[in-house]
């Protein structure tokens, strides 16, 4: 997994509440048996106006202007501004690993769901919970604003906004380590190998009918 | 000791270790695996030289790829064959405790086959790489959606890194009427606290009315606790989980059995358990539901009207039902019952097991689908399943009806095989998600009970159910 510590970057912002996966990834993509590749279909059916399959070449596709990271504005960005339950329905890891490839690195907004949050930490994405108002103020603000960026310092849990004003932000301690060390997980839990095989043996002796 | 609830117990004694920052390992005793969300999974264990922890926990299908029709032509799609062929190898390098792979007579919906073989059990930790693995708590186990990284991680290490959630109660009160259903009930739930309302939560639905549903019922609630932003959904054992067991294939037997019952009959919360938060409806005061938007929470009861977003204040809220509304091509305070239909759908984990076929049925038998309607399909969510409704004559009910039989498969819930809306297309469906473009590009999706679905089918548009009883 990539570390990740720092980021000063360009600011995008989607203003709607309840961005679901399969609005993020639609499924026909999730018929790819790989990790990555996902970026040029990010939030396929809103970026172009015809119907996306798997394995077209998405520069000749016709785009919608009005889609907020199809304006000339927000290219680049690596920071994207949500609404509410960003993330919510299918597990798919898909939608984070469509963003991560889309170039984005940290989403901001007032709640995720809860699958899709988990799943950004397994793959260097940072998604930030902060107050409706906050978030308010960074929609108004980005909008404002040409070029508007926000940086973004895991280690000090801080987004610093344009102005120098910081705006703190709640991480999960073991997360925050994971991110910062571009630690696997697997490995970390294997270290517990022993303790693992040791609860396992006294739940089969316990209830053998879970182990038939 | 303190009077515990069923969430709780089922953690405790799932918790292998625990970190200062609460972050737990939990071990599984199940992982249902299918082939949309396992490829990545099985090719990092392999990169990463790693081998599974307990193959034996494993339990497999394919399902969302495969067709429902034409089976003896295979796959048509190269690229879903590709990854249905890519989880036949994986099982067979790997092993499984059993696999039911696309044709077997077994095979079907993850979420049907887990409960129908007995592969699902009280007290049992449940992890799929599918948000509805929730299906499952409606069998007093903790059931929980995940993502591939942790599928990896399952298959690894036996175990999930998970903090503690808080619990809800949510209590149905009382009676539903006739011809309202486990799908409206939760849908009314979800109507009261929201898609994001379980965020962060376990919820355990208890109450009259929760008690007096089926095993399918209870999976249907429990399904769609991640509709309403729980991981994980749960529902006490009681003689109903107990009478569903008895004899499944994976369920123990003799000696074992009795000695499971005696543990199972204590997975329920205790008298006096607190939980941070209980919501109560009144089941009489329910209707059949129809959603009329983009989101679950979009709901209201069949006899009711679609909103109005001029009198709506929270101007987030309000552009998201204008939104939804442009979506759906509804206009304001149209009345539900004058929304045309063009699709049905009767299927997914949510709504394609026996008993739900069995309701179709009731409305349909010796009734037309209107000409209006373009296509009824009919998808069971198991060959087993296909198998019970066959030899009750269902089919045959629904093929005079002008419905379809299908094979069993997920099929028009997420439409990633043939089977799909065109744009501008309203669909009755029995599924969980009525997204944007959720049952193909630009559909418009209309989450109901099999019976409102059926119904729907008959009158071309949607109607009280209640009136066709
Ligand atoms: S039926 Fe639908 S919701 Fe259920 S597992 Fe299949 S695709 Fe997912």
């Amino acid at each position: 997994m990539n570390a990740f510590k720092l980021l000063d970057g360009l600011v995008a912002p989607l203003d709607r509440a309840n961005v679901d996966t399969d609005a993020i990834i639609p499924k026909q993509f999730l018929k790819s048996i790989k990790r990555s590749g996902f970026g040029p279909n990010l939030f396929d059916e809103w970026r172009y106006l015809d119907h996306g399959e798997p394995g077209q070449d998405c520069s000749a596709r016709p785009k919608n202007p009005d889609f907020v990271l199809n304006q000339p504005r927000y290219q680049g960005a690596q920071v994207l501004l949500t609404r509410d339950n960003f993330g919510c329905g299918s597990s798919r890891e898909h939608a984070p690993w469509a963003l991560e490839d889309f170039g984005i690195r940290v989403l901001i907004g007032p709640s995720f769901a809860d699958i899709f949050f988990n799943n950004c930490f397994k793959n260097g994405l940072l998604p930030i919970v902060i107050p409706a108002e906050t978030v308010d103020t960074l929609f108004r603000e980005c909008v404002a604003t040409e070029g508007y960026r926000l940086a973004i310092d895991l280690e000090s849990q801080t987004i610093t906004r344009p102005n120098g004003e910081l705006v703190r932000f709640e991480v999960d301690a073991f997360r925050k380590e994971c991110l910062l060390n571009g630690w696997d997980d697997i490995g970390l839990t294997l270290r517990h190998a022993e303790e693992i095989r040791a609860f396992e043996q006294k739940r089969r002796d316990m209830h053998p009918y879970y182990f038939a | 000791m303190k009077p515990q609830t069923l969430y709780e117990k089922l953690w405790e004694s799932h918790l292998v270790r625990q970190q200062d920052d609460g972050t737990a390992l939990i071990y599984i005793d199940r992982h249902l695996v299918h082939e949309v969300t396992s490829p990545q999974a099985f090719e990092g264990l392999k990169l990463a030289g790693r081998k599974p922890w307990r193959v034996s926990s494993i339990v497999a299908t394919a399902d969302h790829n495969t067709p429902t029709d034409h089976w003896d032509e295979g796959i048509k799609d190269p690229v879903s064959r590709t990854q249905v062929e890519t989880l036949d190898a994986n099982i067979r390098e790997y092993g499984a405790l059993t696999y039911f792979p696309f044709r077997d007579e077994r095979q079907g919906i993850v979420h049907v086959i887990g409960p129908e073989n007995g592969a699902t059990l009280p007290g049992m930790t449940v992890v799929c790489g599918d948000s509805h693995t929730s299906t499952h708590g409606a069998f007093a186990c903790l059931a929980h959606g995940i993502g591939t990284s942790e599928v990896e991680h399952v298959l690894a290490t036996q175990c999930l890194l998970q903090k503690k959630s808080r619990t809800m109660l949510v209590r149905v009160d009382g009676e539903v009427g006739p011809g309202v259903t486990a799908k409206d009930i939760v849908l009314a739930i979800i109507g009261r606290i929201g898609t994001a309302g379980g965020t962060g939560f376990a919820i355990e639905f208890g109450g009259s009315a929760i008690r007096a549903l089926s095993m399918e019922g209870r999976m249907t609630v429990c399904n769609m606790a991640i509709e309403a932003g729980a991981r994980a959904g749960l529902v006490a054992v009681d003689d109903t989980t107990i009478d569903y067991l008895r004899g499944k294939p994976y369920a123990p037997s003799g000696d074992a059995w009795d000695k499971a019952v005696a543990y199972w009959r204590t997975l329920h919360s205790d008298a006096g358990a607190e939980f941070d938060k209980v919501v109560v409806l009144d089941a009489s005061e329910i209707e059949p539901q129809v959603t009329w938007g983009t989101s679950p929470e979009m709901v209201a009861g069949v006899t009711g009207r679609v909103p109005n977003p001029a009198s709506i204040d929270d101007p987030v809220k309000r552009d998201g039902v204008e939104r939804a509304l442009k979506y759906m091509g509804l206009s304001p305070d149209m009345p539900i019952g004058e929304i045309p239909v063009d699709q049905v759908f009767i299927g997914s984990c949510t709504n394609s097991r026996i008993e739900d076929l069995r309701e179709a049925a009731k409305v349909a038998r010796g009734r037309r689908k209107a000409d209006s309607v373009k296509r009824v399909l009919v998808v069971p969510g198991s060959g087993l399943v296909k198998r019970q409704a066959e030899a009750e004559g269902l089919h045959e009910v629904f093929l005079a009806a002008g419905f379809e039989w299908r094979e069993p498969g997920c099929s028009m819930c997420l439409a990633m095989n043939a089977d799909r809306l065109e744009a501008g297309e309203h669909c009755a469906s029995t599924s969980n998600r009525n997204f944007e473009g959720r049952q193909g590009a630009g559909g418009r999706t209309h989450l109901v009970s099999p019976a409102m679905a059926a119904a729907a089918a008959v009158e071309g548009r949607f109607v009280d159910v209640r009136n066709l009883l």
